[in-house]
């Protein structure tokens, strides 16, 4: 690892499982943060939609968790921590299309198996630990390019 | 095309936002599932055509910077979700027109269909690993 970068600011926010009035809240409410504090649109972007997904996901699946807000020089952390179920198999979960949502979360427009493999696209590194009836832990690193143009797929050199 | 124009040409109303009629739409994409908008929609500035009239409509408009909300079929959100809207500035349209009728007339007045991002298993190789 190269030397650390400074951690900027730290942020929890509460996530309250099924509140389907509330769900999306946080990630509007990190959007807000990250402008707030200068980060590059690019990565506000990503990370909105990367925290909607895992917002929803904790709504929709769990009776509740937190969404912790890492906001360093050098790159943008999103932790997801909940007290679900837990995801029988990860890898499986990683797969597009693979879903064990419910119909009423289907009528919502969701749970079309989605959700993972959007957090992949749209993060840079993408963490899963699960364990059956005890929770999950999801943690989505975005790397902030501030000298580099936005050039989507651009390969990152050394 | 503005909003304005996209609500003249499909019989729409303003359910809010009104005042942001001229802004301008660069691109428009359908769905109902609100999975495929996030996983999707790649540019900001995009008006959302749907069936869905859940509140996590708008959440995801304001998320990806959506230039607005068609609500098709007839169909109207709650209105804690059109106050949301209007304190997020998210100008919402509704039309009693299907979506297929929808899309078909804009899309025949020049309103392009936003650039799709491909899926995980479409790409040819992984995503580039971080620095």
């Amino acid at each position: 690892m190269t030397s650390p970068a400074p951690l900027r600011h730290r942020e929890i926010f509460p996530v309250v499982g099924l509140d389907l009035e509330r769900a999306g809240q946080v990630s509007t409410e990190v959007q807000r943060v990250l402008r707030r504090l200068g980060v590059e649109p690019e990565v506000v972007r990503r990370a909105g939609i990367v925290c909607f997904e895992g917002e929803m996901n904790i709504v929709l699946y769990t009776p509740g968790g937190r969404i912790i807000l890492l906001v360093y020089d050098d790159r943008v952390e999103l932790i997801f921590s909940d007290q679900g179920p837990g995801i029988p198999d990860v890898e499986l979960a990683r797969q597009p299309g693979y879903s064990t949502a419910p119909d009423w979360a289907r009528e919502l427009g969701f749970g079309s198996g989605m959700g993972i493999p959007n957090m992949e696209a749209n993060s840079d590194r993408l963490e899963i630990r699960s364990r059956l009836g005890e929770g999950t832990v999801i943690r989505a690193t975005f790397w902030r390019r501030r000298d580099e143009a936005q050039r989507g797929g651009g390969e990152a050199g050394p | 095309m503005k909003l304005r124009e996209v609500a003249e040409l499909v019989g729409a109303g303003f359910l809010t936002g009104e005042e942001l009629a001229d802004r301008e739409v660069s691109a428009a994409f359908a769905a109902d599932l609100l999975s495929d908008v996030l996983a999707m929609v790649r540019e900001e500035g995009v008006l959302l055509i749907t069936g869905t009239v859940t509140a996590q409509v708008v959440r995801v408009a304001e998320v990806m910077n959506l230039a607005g909300v068609l609500f098709v079929r007839g169909k109207l959100p709650a209105k804690s979700t059109v106050d949301y809207a209007a304190a997020a500035g998210i100008p919402l349209l509704a039309t009693p027109r299907t979506m297929y009728e929808a899309c078909g007339v804009l899309y025949t007045h020049g309103l392009p269909g936003a650039k799709r991002k491909p899926l995980p298993y479409e790409h040819d190789q992984p995503s580039s690993p971080p620095p």
